[in-house]
């Protein structure tokens, strides 16, 4: 699949905004006042700008609105209501904490748990998608919540929930790798399903209907080199979990968290690019590319 | 319907009006239906009522709407202000443009006509154009069927009255096996496809013949994979093994075909080989009622294949006999033609024996009673329904003309010509190669020509020669060099004009063809004539005309342009006279007209023809009075008179008592008439004229009326040529007009009157070891050669065309996925992008035809993919074949008629690393048009 | 409304012959020109006389190189537009309703004034058959030319979509696959058309007839009969010919 910047942007910060949420939520941080304000704010930087990000997407911003008439099927849909449900609830919690000083607990509580759904409803933009095995497997929510664990924990400060969700984040990616990584082959779609025309071994693409490109190609037809990839990966880890880590274990510094923070971020960034671009969609198959 | 799915207007208003014209994004001229909104084209659909294409269309006709509006069409007449080839013009007036063109051609004409050659490309309207050179007086005149398909027509015309495409056609609705050979599209393009339709969906049978399996061969049942050049071999492998088997239709032979003519076997005559006529020139047959010999067309003459005759001494035996002493020579068995041609002793003999099986024990009876020529009347029709086609897979090699004769000769052995369920042929044709003219050259300086220059030569006599032996003519066609040259060689005429072989001309007179780019051989080298100067700084070709729609690449080279109208902005006439749009069921013409008005200062050509005419005083183009007879190329459809009660179109003409079909006075609302009707007229062959044409009374009586013809003329199939062996004759020394002596050998070889097949030229006169490989090009469906490119629909599905090579050849050249090649000829070089194809003749590359664009034409903008990575093949291809023994360069052409042997091309193939471009990459010419568009999303509101 | 009917009134949908098909493209362009000039906004091209022309196609025609265990390689020219799945994935993950499923007839639909041209619908379906209209932005796919089946502004023979009234060897077939005596059903039933990527449960309307088998015929065996000889040379093929000749009638013996 192609790797949109936006997408990319998108899934990345509204992960870390709505892990911060979380543990804001749950009262992992109680700040009042101006500083109850800040880490609002923040929080919703980002989780906002990634919504705000994912809008670049569309073709037709301005129809955005009919975007969350469809929650009854469509997990886009979803995601939108949840992330406006969320951040209301947070912002009546936010509200009393910066404005009353007082910590509704039960609407932080629901806020949290809205924060999980809605990253959990990310992910499964995703992996609800057949077409693209690599993604259709419960490793990528679980991915998902991990990152934004990791990411909101890392932000809240929660120094040993962060070390942990890290560790799991990692894992988990690990996971989502490896089951992905032969996913296309084992989805039972092949050339020959795709064509009718035999087994795959018989069937050969040849000429594509258009000697140029199209939207297809463009948008799900993108190929990364293998090596180019595998380099990526390490980055990624490295820079989104082992850094960190180090980082976190390393005597603590306001220096030091944000370069934690900073990389994480990086590294997470490189997680979502080949998140997109190694995935293989399957109309790819007609194109005889894959 | 659920609450909240949303209201569509289900019924939208479609267009304000349908416009029927005909197609012109192709030969086939199919109808269309244009859909007009608000004045302008809006949308192109099928005409249903159109008996060619019944209202189907293929990608090219949706596709014209693109083309009429295309950035490329040219606005203004233009001259040349830069050097040729460099795309400097400068646009002028109509009136400056014909003055020039006047002042270039008055003197000419007055002097020495011959020195203007006016040779047109994919004309549609020969007739016409034709007329016009043969009133300016020039011999030098010819359309663009001698670097296409001649051997395909004149092969069928002197075989049996007609060939495939425009001639005839499968009987679609009664065949139970087709066989295709050498084609890729045709111009038949859409009969083609709703033919394969009908048997596809009557689960009838069948088989391709074709070194490709692509587009047609793709849905075959059977492929043969042939290798290039000798299908010649097979065929007659075929007619060995029937005619061994005696599987051949002997009453048909017998009655309908000059098998029983009596052939003279006198080794010292000079009429040795002829057949035996009596005092009115009939050839002589034995009458099987009386055993005693008879004219072929005698009343009631039962003609017998068999009996010998001796008189005067002279032993005379029917060509049959001459024909299985030829054909069950072993040299024809599948075992000796297995290996040349790359299909099994087998896979032939399986071959042949479906045909046998399918001819004598599936045949195809009507109820129709029918009476033929010699007055005998037959109960029912029977048909042998195995039907042929094929085009130019056949006729672009240098053996074409008699691999096209041996499939006529298969086809008519066993009965399947003009029968239920083979092939039939469409009004105005059958027409025997007797009934039409001959060639004409003589010149007279100021005055018409002495008749039409092209023809059918029935000997030596016939020629276009000079007093002294030489070729009359700038193509040299009707010469020895290519005897039978029914469509000129307009391959040869920039090449010979620039060499001043036979002669030098003073101005080349262009239509419709792309010369100096995909429909010559040798292009580079053609450019390079083309812009060549003699050693005063003079072009060698003085001057050069051109009319084209378009920005072409051809349009570059020429010093005067005459900018013509788009298909949809013009007058047609699709004329009997020339090559009209009839089906084996009925005779048909169409026109097309003005369904919108040109936006730029252009004129359709033919009418500036009628006002060129006219200003240099051409007798066909004047009144009496020396003023413009035709104000316009409508004026000429509706006023010409041909022969009297025949012009242009044969519908709606004036009679005693009204309208009438076929025969008439001109009729001034003509076309209005046809516009009615939908663009096209249409008369119904008769059901009991329906087979059998050439020997029906029925259908030749039909067709007296109609006016193909003054009086019926019956005749039968000359599976002899006996023109073919006059020409032996004089090759042997008998004779006034023998050939030259380096000629003798090979005429009297090539021109055997029974077909035969001999290896393609270049293969003989090439290393076949340094060029083992065969390369081929194929139409592909949705492009019309260079045209498609400049539509931005089109150009989306072919925008590049990579060499396909064959897996055996991929991979013992170690070729990669993404890798180039090298192809060498004996002629040239080029690199070009390459794929694996699996699908093919293991010998035989191919790539897709006219891809390849010259950048800066075509109003394509930068390194577009067609002039980055699309290419031609015809740089590896030359207009002469590497020197013989004797250090003469021969024409790369049949022998016999001239026809360009594109597809005898041997090469050889290495892999590559991507260059820049596709090789050979020419600098970009200049464009003469306004920049392109750069996005398109229109639509046309009403 | 992205919500799936329970079922449809009609299943309207095309059978591609697989046979017939032979690949030139007339289906497509028809289908632009069609959907250029109708339905929705117009299906653009950019840089369409450039290097990088890249246009909105509803239909296109791929072509694969089948190779069988035996016997030589085939080609199948393969024209493949929107299949009107009964269980479109498409149409459920649109966040807008702009994708929908009509209730009436089951053709699969984008409402393209409600439509924010995420995407999402050409990543759910399988089958590459929707293509984001780079100018107008919006979501394109083949509407069954709903504006011609049931427009009663055309004559009732062109009541068809446009692709299959062009095809000139007739490999489209247009109809109702909810009744068993359709043309569709009948020809499915017949030479028995098949899905495409069943796996992905998408449950096509449209069904492809497979391409018959190919380059049966092989050496010849049972026919060799028809081949028995008459004669061996031209000596003997006149004795032959001499003796079917008296047993014509008429003959003199
Ligand atoms: N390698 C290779 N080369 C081949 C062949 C092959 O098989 N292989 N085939 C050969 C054959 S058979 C042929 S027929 C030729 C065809 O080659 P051409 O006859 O040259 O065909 P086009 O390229 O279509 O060029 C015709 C010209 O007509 C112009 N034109 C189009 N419409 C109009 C119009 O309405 N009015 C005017 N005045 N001009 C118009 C076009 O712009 C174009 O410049 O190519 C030959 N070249
Ligand atoms: N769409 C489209 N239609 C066209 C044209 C076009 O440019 N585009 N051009 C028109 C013109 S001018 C012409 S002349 C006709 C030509 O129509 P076709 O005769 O169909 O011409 P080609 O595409 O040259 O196809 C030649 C076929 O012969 C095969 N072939 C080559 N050599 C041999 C051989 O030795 N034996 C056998 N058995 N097969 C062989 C090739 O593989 C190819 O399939 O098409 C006309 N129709
Ligand atoms: S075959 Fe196509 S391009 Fe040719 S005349 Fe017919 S519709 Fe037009
Ligand atoms: S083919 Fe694709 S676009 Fe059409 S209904 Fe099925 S999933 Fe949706
Ligand atoms: S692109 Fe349009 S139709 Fe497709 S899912 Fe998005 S909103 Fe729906
Ligand atoms: S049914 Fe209409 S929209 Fe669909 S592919 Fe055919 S022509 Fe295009
Ligand atoms: S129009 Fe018909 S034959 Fe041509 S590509 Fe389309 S389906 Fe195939
Ligand atoms: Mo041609």
């Amino acid at each position: 699949m192609h790797p949109a910047k936006s997408v990319i942007i998108f899934t990345t910060l509204s992960g870390i905004g709505f892990g911060m949420l979380f543990f804001i939520g749950l009262g992992m941080i109680v700040p009042e006042g101006l500083m109850a304000f800040i880490w609002f704010a923040i929080a919703y930087l980002f989780a906002v700008g990634g919504l705000i990000a994912s809008t670049f997407h569309l073709k037709h911003p301005e129809r955005a609105l009919g975007a969350f008439t469809q929650w009854k099927t469509s997990w886009l849909s979803r995601e939108g209501v949840l992330a406006v449900i969320t951040l209301l609830v947070m912002a009546a919690y936010g509200a009393g904490l910066v404005f009353l000083g007082t910590r509704f607990a039960y609407l932080g509580y629901a806020g949290s748990l809205l924060s999980v759904l809605t990253v959990f409803a990310t992910s499964m933009i995703y992996a609800q998608l057949k077409t693209v095995p690599r993604w259709r497997d419960f490793s990528t929510p679980l991915m998902f919540l991990g990152y934004a664990g990791a990411g909101g924990s890392l932000m809240t400060g929660q120094v040993d929930y962060a070390l942990a969700l890290l560790a799991l984040a990692g894992l988990l990616q690990l996971l989502n790798w490896m089951r992905g990584d032969g996913a296309l082959g084992k989805s039972g779609s092949d050339i020959g399903t795709a064509t009718g025309l035999g087994t795959a071994a018989q069937v050969r693409a040849f000429e594509p209907p258009h000697t140029g490109t199209n939207y297809l190609l463009k948008e799900m037809v993108y190929i990364v080199g293998r090596k180019h990839a595998g380099r990526l990966r390490i980055l990624s880890l490295l820079m989104g979990i082992g850094l960190p880590i180090l980082l976190l274990l390393a005597p603590f510094g306001h220096l030091l968290a944000a370069l934690a923070i900073l990389s994480h971020i990086v590294g997470v960034f490189a997680s979502r690019w080949l998140f997109f671009a190694q995935a293989e969609h399957v109309v790819g198959l007609y194109y005889g590319k894959r | 319907m659920s609450l909240d799915e949303p209201k569509i207007d289900l019924s939208p208003k479609v267009s304000d009006e349908i416009r029927k014209t005909t197609c012109y994004m192709c030969a086939c001229r199919c109808g269309i239906d244009v859909h007009m909104k608000d004045g302008k084209v809006a949308y192109i659909e099928g005409n249903r009522d159109h008996p060619v294409n019944r209202g189907v269309l293929c990608a090219k006709g949706s596709a014209g709407i693109m083309q009429v509006n295309a950035p490329s069409r040219l606005r203004a007449p233009m001259k040349r202000v830069g050097p040729r080839g460099s795309g400097a013009f400068e646009e002028i007036s109509w009136d400056e443009a014909l003055q020039i063109a006047t002042d270039w051609l008055a003197p000419l004409r007055e002097t020495a006509p011959e020195k203007l050659a006016f040779f047109t490309g994919r004309d549609q309207s020969q007739s016409f154009t034709s007329l016009w050179a043969q009133s300016y007086g020039t011999p030098n005149y010819a359309a663009h069927g001698g670097f296409c398909s001649v051997n395909m027509a004149a092969g069928g015309i002197y075989t049996m009255g007609g060939a495939f495409w425009e001639f005839g056609q499968p009987d679609w609705d009664h065949t139970k096996m087709f066989v295709l050979f050498g084609v890729a599209e045709d111009h038949d393009s859409n009969p083609i496809k709703i033919g394969i339709g009908k048997i596809k969906q009557r689960g009838a049978k069948m088989v391709g013949v074709n070194p490709i399996r692509t587009g047609y061969n793709a849905v075959a049942d059977d492929w043969y994979g042939i290798t290039p050049g000798t299908d010649g071999l097979l065929i007659l492998s075929l007619i060995h093994c029937l005619m061994k088997a005696g599987k051949v239709d002997l009453d048909y032979l017998a009655q309908f075909t000059n098998a029983a003519c009596l052939v003279n076997e006198d080794p010292d005559s000079p009429e040795n080989g002829l057949l035996l006529k009596d005092k009115d020139g009939k050839p002589q047959v034995i009458d099987r009622r009386t055993g005693k010999r008879a004219p072929w067309d005698g009343a009631g003459v039962e003609p017998d294949l068999s009996a010998n005759y001796r008189y005067k001494g002279v032993t005379y035996r029917p060509v049959f006999h001459l024909m299985a002493d030829k054909y069950l020579d072993e040299a024809y068995a599948p075992e000796a033609v297995a290996d040349r041609t790359g299909i099994s002793a087998g896979r032939i003999r399986q071959l042949a024996a479906e045909i046998a099986k399918t001819a004598f024990e599936e045949p195809v009876v009507l109820d129709r009673e029918w009476t033929d020529f010699r007055g005998k009347t037959h109960k029912t029709m029977v048909g042998r329904p195995v039907s042929f086609h094929a085009m130019r897979g056949i006729s672009a090699h240098s053996n074409g003309f008699q691999t096209a004769r041996a499939l006529h000769t298969l086809q008519i052995l066993i009965g399947a010509v003009e029968t239920p369920g083979g092939m039939r042929f469409k009004p105005p044709y059958p027409k025997p190669a007797t009934a039409h003219p001959k060639p004409h050259c003589k010149v007279t300086p100021g005055k018409p020509l002495d008749g039409p220059h092209l023809g059918y030569p029935q000997g030596p006599a016939d020629l276009c020669l000079t007093a002294d032996g030489n070729p009359a003519r700038i193509d040299k066609a009707f010469s020895w060099e290519n005897p039978l040259s029914a469509h000129g060689l307009m391959h040869m005429v920039i090449a010979n004009a620039h060499a001043g072989d036979p002669y030098k001309v003073d101005t080349l007179f262009l239509y419709m063809a792309n010369m100096a780019w995909n429909s010559s051989m040798n292009t580079t080298g053609t450019m390079n004539m083309l812009t060549d100067t003699d050693e005063n700084g003079e072009y060698v070709i003085p001057r050069i005309i051109y009319s084209d729609a378009y920005s072409s690449e051809m349009v570059a080279y020429a010093d005067l342009i005459l900018p013509d109208t788009t298909y949809l902005e013009r007058h047609d006439c699709i004329s009997l006279l020339d090559r009209p749009i009839c089906e084996a069921d009925a005779a048909a013409d169409a026109i097309r007209w003005p369904v919108i008005e040109p936006d730029r200062d252009v004129r359709g050509f033919q009418s500036v023809l009628c006002e060129l005419g006219a200003k240099l005083g051409l007798p066909a183009f004047v009144n009496d009075d020396g003023s413009q007879k035709y104000a316009d190329y409508a004026d000429y459809i509706t006023n010409h008179i041909r022969r009297p009660g025949i012009g242009p179109l044969s519908g709606w003409r004036m009679g005693d008592n009204g309208l009438q079909d076929g025969r008439g006075a001109p009729n001034e609302a003509q076309l209005d008439a046809y516009i009615k009707n939908g663009g096209f007229w249409l008369a119904h062959v008769p059901d009991e004229a329906a087979y059998y044409k050439p020997f029906n009374t029925a259908y030749q009586d039909w067709a007296v009326k109609l006016g193909f013809y003054d009086a019926p003329q019956p005749y039968i199939f000359q599976l002899y040529s006996e023109p073919m062996r006059r020409f032996q004759l004089a090759a042997m020394g008998h004779g006034e007009r023998q050939p030259p002596e380096h000629l003798r050998e090979r005429i009297l070889k090539a021109m055997d009157p029974l077909p035969i097949w001999y290896a393609p030229f270049e293969e003989g006169l090439v290393d076949t070891e340094a060029y083992p490989f065969h390369a081929l090009t194929q139409r592909p469906m949705a492009m019309y050669h260079s045209w498609g490119s400049q539509n931005a629909w089109l150009r989306q599905l072919h925008g590049m065309n990579p060499l396909y090579i064959p897996s055996e050849i991929w991979k013992k050249r170690g070729f990669k996925p993404g890798d180039w090649a090298k192809v060498t000829s004996a002629h040239g070089e080029i690199t070009v992008p390459a794929m694996e194809m699996q699908a093919l003749n293991s010998k035989t590359a191919w790539t897709w035809n006219a891809i390849g664009k010259r950048q800066g034409a075509w109003a394509l903008e930068g390194e577009t993919p067609e002039s980055s990575k699309g290419f031609l093949l015809n740089h590896l291809i030359s207009e002469l074949l590497p020197p013989r023994g004797d250090g003469m360069r021969w024409a790369n052409s049949d022998p016999i008629t001239g026809q360009a042997a594109w597809f005898d091309l041997r090469v050889d193939i290495n892999r590559a690393d991507a260059p820049k471009a596709s090789q050979p990459h020419h600098p970009p010419i200049k464009s003469p048009v306004p920049h392109a568009p750069k996005n398109l999303a229109w639509k046309t509101k009403s | 409304m992205t919500q799936l009917p329970q079922s449809t009134d009609r299943k309207l949908g095309l059978v591609i012959d697989l046979d017939t098909c032979v690949g030139c493209h007339a289906c497509v362009i028809s289908c632009k020109g069609w959907n250029t000039e109708n339905y929705g906004s117009a299906l653009s091209d950019t840089d369409a006389y450039g290097p990088d022309v890249s246009g909105t196609f509803l239909n296109r025609v791929h072509s694969y190189e089948v190779k069988p265990e035996t016997g030589p390689a085939q080609l199948i020219h393969f024209p493949k537009s929107c299949l009107h799945c009964e269980d479109a994935p498409c149409v459920t993950v649109c966040p807008t309703g702009a994708s929908y499923k009509r209730t009436a007839d089951g053709i699969v639909l984008v409402n393209e004034d409600a439509c924010i041209g995420c995407g999402l619908c050409a990543w759910a379906c399988p089958y590459g058959a929707r293509e984001l209209d780079a100018v107008a932005g919006v979501m394109k796919k083949c509407t069954l030319c709903i504006d011609r089946i049931y427009n009663e502004n055309l004559p009732k023979e062109d009541q068809i979509p446009a692709c299959v009234r062009t095809c000139p060897s007739g490999a489209r077939h247009f109809g109702d696959f909810a009744d068993p005596n359709s043309n569709v059903s009948k020809l499915t039933a017949e030479r028995g058309g098949m899905d495409l990527m069943p796996e992905q449960g998408t449950r096509p309307t449209n069904k492809y007839l497979p391409p018959r088998p190919k380059d049966c015929s092989g050496e010849i065996n049972t026919l060799a009969p028809m081949l028995e000889p008459v004669a061996t040379d031209g000596k003997g093929f006149v004795g032959w010919l001499d003796k079917m000749l008296s047993a014509l009638p008429g003959g003199n013996a």
